[in-house]
């Protein structure tokens, strides 16, 4: 099914060969980082994860959201996700990809990673999360691979294959629950120690990653003849709109707690992100940004006319996907660490190696997740656009 | 205030009952606070920092950090505080207590260097987050080790210390220019990528030396030993002087103490007399 992959016209070509470009750049930097060692980042004794950390935080989210498609379909029989599943199911593939090399490049001796299959322990939150996004991986493949290959012999799925993907809902809620608990269960911070950290990751993910499905699904629209369904498309408008105004609300819970109880520790990081402390204020501006766009995109989504609006739901859609990007890739991590264990106030930012590793590891998820989309176009005979051309 | 506490006495015989519930329930509340004797059995190595005698030494601070950082070949980067590693360090008193409050101390305590360094937690978070059991509190004497053989350099521990303790390593500490022309006999240096910390000189424990920042110190500003033994020098000093510890309600039962102050200078504050007084009247 890989050649699948491998044919595609000028426009494609040129997609990919950008792609490799980003990922070459990044390799090289990479490479650099594993010569000299993690002092290229912009990370500290003070600030021990960083941006690295903070995107594999945000793509278990958007691992974790295809569940919102495959739940409707599989347990509802909402018929209308049909097509929109296999889109989900890759996204997830491709974002635990991501996470898994987002964790690698963070590694200061990656050649090492089988240590924690080597010594299991059990009471390390960081091995269950291993456990989980391995397994994720593993359940999504099998899950994407026999429908498209049952549907390239137009046959139904095979019937063992439904108790995998009903096994892959609970999975999916787990790994952002198991990547919830490596920070919630932290004496030593008190910004993360809060019981709504997983419940408001959930809600956070299942709005980001079904927006960014919609995203794609009106993308492969353009270029194909691959049509989502509209109906699946206002669903999944639907379940973006009500997880985003569940996350701002667990969000707005948070800040209550900080602020009425008034204690320091909790407070200081609240501070460090909205107002700044003791001129340590290089979040501020991101997360004001990220406010006004959560806010934005809530009047966009919550007003039926302007959600059934494509334009507008594209601008939403960018909206939330923008707003929780910040929160998550952003200030969530950096603020467990600022101030730090002694209360003192740090600095964090990226350096630009550590940025290009980053953006090249997104390429990898884009290319990956072009390949794959590839495939199920071609499988489906579908494109239109690409093959003309 | 006689009047009041015979008023209190019938009270409490007519409510007997009551009161041995409440009896109950606070005792219930000051156990769950988590302040129990270590839970390591057989040995539990312990190290007291002695603050008032260090108040009289300021250039101590120095020797003590030199000695143990000489002795575990720990790199020094100069000023760059990004790449820093440190086992033992100092810190001014409020920051090395910032979670408590300091705002009229006297003169000649405020900013006064405080040695920080690993409080081999009884209950310690950083060994409960490492995926790979390479750091780890050892079952016999407590001390938290470190296994830089093993670590993946994933920093949960670090992360997960309240602290500060623990050090990765950025960049190769054996391009540190004070590492340069060490000793090949020397203690072991470390490879860039791996995390490490204070182990409690467990290479001189093993030889029966007490840790070299203990025997840098002339007057006994620093004692070692087993807290399990009731005879011990640790536990004599801890039953004669009023000690602190670090963040103490964070459940994780650090084992380094802070003397501060000697009681008796408490008492010449308030006597004796008054403090009585001040009980009976919390009674009423
Ligand atoms: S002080 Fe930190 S590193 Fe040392 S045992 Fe306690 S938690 Fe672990
Ligand atoms: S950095 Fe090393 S010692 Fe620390 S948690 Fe990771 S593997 Fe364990
Ligand atoms: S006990 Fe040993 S390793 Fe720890 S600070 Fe003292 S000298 Fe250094």
């Amino acid at each position: 099914m890989l050649e699948k992959a491998l044919s595609g016209s000028k426009y494609y070509w040129s997609w990919i060969f950008g792609l490799l470009v980003v990922i070459a750049v990044g390799v090289a930097c990479w490479f650099w980082q594993y010569t000299v060692g993690l002092t290229i980042t912009g990370l500290s004794r003070d600030v021990v994860w960083g941006f690295y950390i903070a995107q594999f935080t945000f793509l278990v989210g958007v691992a974790a959201s295809a569940v919102m498609v495959v739940l409707p379909y599989y347990l509802h029989n909402f018929k209308a996700f049909g097509k929109m599943t296999i889109l989900g199911e890759f996204l997830a593939i491709s974002a635990v990809i991501m996470c898994m090399l987002f964790i690698f490049v963070d590694m200061g001796m990656p050649n090492r990673i089988l240590n924690v299959f080597l010594y299991p322990t059990p009471h390390s939150m960081m091995f269950w999360d291993t456990v989980a996004l391995g397994g994720y991986l593993v359940l999504n493949i099998i899950i994407s691979h026999f429908t498209l290959a049952a549907e390239r012999r137009e046959e139904p799925p095979p019937r063992w294959l439904k108790p995998v993907i009903l096994l892959s809902i609970p999975w999916a809620v787990s790994i952002h629950t198991v990547t919830a608990f490596l920070y919630a269960g932290l004496a030593a911070r008190p910004f993360w120690l809060t019981a709504i950290l997983a419940p408001r990751f959930l809600a956070s993910a299942f709005a980001a990653g079904p927006a960014l499905l919609i995203l794609l699904a009106f993308f492969v629209r353009r270029i194909s003849s691959f049509d989502a369904g509209q109906q699946a498309i206002d669903t999944l408008a639907k379940i973006v709109t009500y997880a985003m105004t569940i996350n701002v609300f667990f969000v707005l819970m948070e800040v209550f707690t900080a602020v009425y109880s008034d204690i320091p520790e909790h407070l200081t990081h609240f501070q460090f992100l909205f107002t700044g402390i003791e001129g340590e204020s290089t979040l501020v501006p991101w997360m004001w940004t990220s406010s006004l766009l959560a806010i934005v995109a809530l009047v966009v989504l919550i007003n039926p006319k302007t959600r059934g609006n494509h334009s507008w739901l594209l601008f939403g859609c960018v909206a939330v996907v923008a707003s929780l990007w910040i929160d998550k890739g952003l200030g969530m991590v950096i603020a467990g660490f600022v101030p730090n264990t002694l209360g003192q106030v740090v600095h964090y930012s990226p350096t630009a190696p550590e940025l290009l590793i980053s953006l090249s590891i997104y390429a990898i998820g884009l290319l990956v997740i072009t390949g794959l989309y590839k495939i199920a176009l071609e499988v489906r005979g579908q494109l239109r656009k690409a093959t003309t051309n | 205030m006689t009047e009041s506490r015979r008023g209190f006495l019938k009270l409490a015989g007519l409510s007997a009952v009551a009161v041995a519930g409440s009896a109950a329930v606070s005792a219930k509340a000051t156990r769950s606070e988590g302040h129990e004797p270590p839970a390591t059995t057989g040995k539990r190595l312990a190290l007291v920092v002695d603050l008032r005698k260090f108040a009289k030494d300021d250039a101590l601070f120095a020797a003590v950090v030199e000695a143990c950082h000489k002795a575990h070949s720990v790199p020094d980067f100069g000023d760059d505080a990004k790449n820093e590693v440190k086992w033992i360090w100092t810190e001014p008193f409020e920051t090395a207590f910032h979670s408590e409050e300091f705002h009229y101390i006297r003169e000649d305590l405020k900013g006064k260097p405080t040695l920080l360094l690993c409080n081999h937690c009884d209950n310690p978070p950083c060994t409960r987050v490492c995926p790979t059991q390479a750091t780890w509190k050892r079952a016999e004497d407590g001390v938290v080790m470190m296994d830089w053989h093993r670590c993946i350099g994933c920093r949960y521990c670090v992360v997960a210390c309240p602290y500060g303790s623990r050090s990765f390593n950025w960049k190769d500490p054996r391009k540190a220019a004070n590492l340069a022309g060490l000793d090949p006999k020397a203690f072991p240096t470390r490879m860039r990528g791996v995390v490490e910390k204070c182990t409690f000189c467990d290479e001189r424990l093993a030889r029966g030396e007490e840790p070299a920042c203990v025997a840098a110190c002339p007057n006994g500003e620093m004692a070692f030993g087993d807290l399990n033994d009731p005879a011990s020098e640790v536990r004599r000093l801890l039953t004669e002087h009023l000690a602190i510890r670090r963040r103490p309600g964070l459940g994780t039962q650090p084992e380094v103490y802070y003397i501060v102050e000697d009681p008796r200078s408490l008492m010449e504050v308030a006597p004796a007399a008054e403090v009585f007084e001040v009980e009976e009247g919390g009674h009423a």
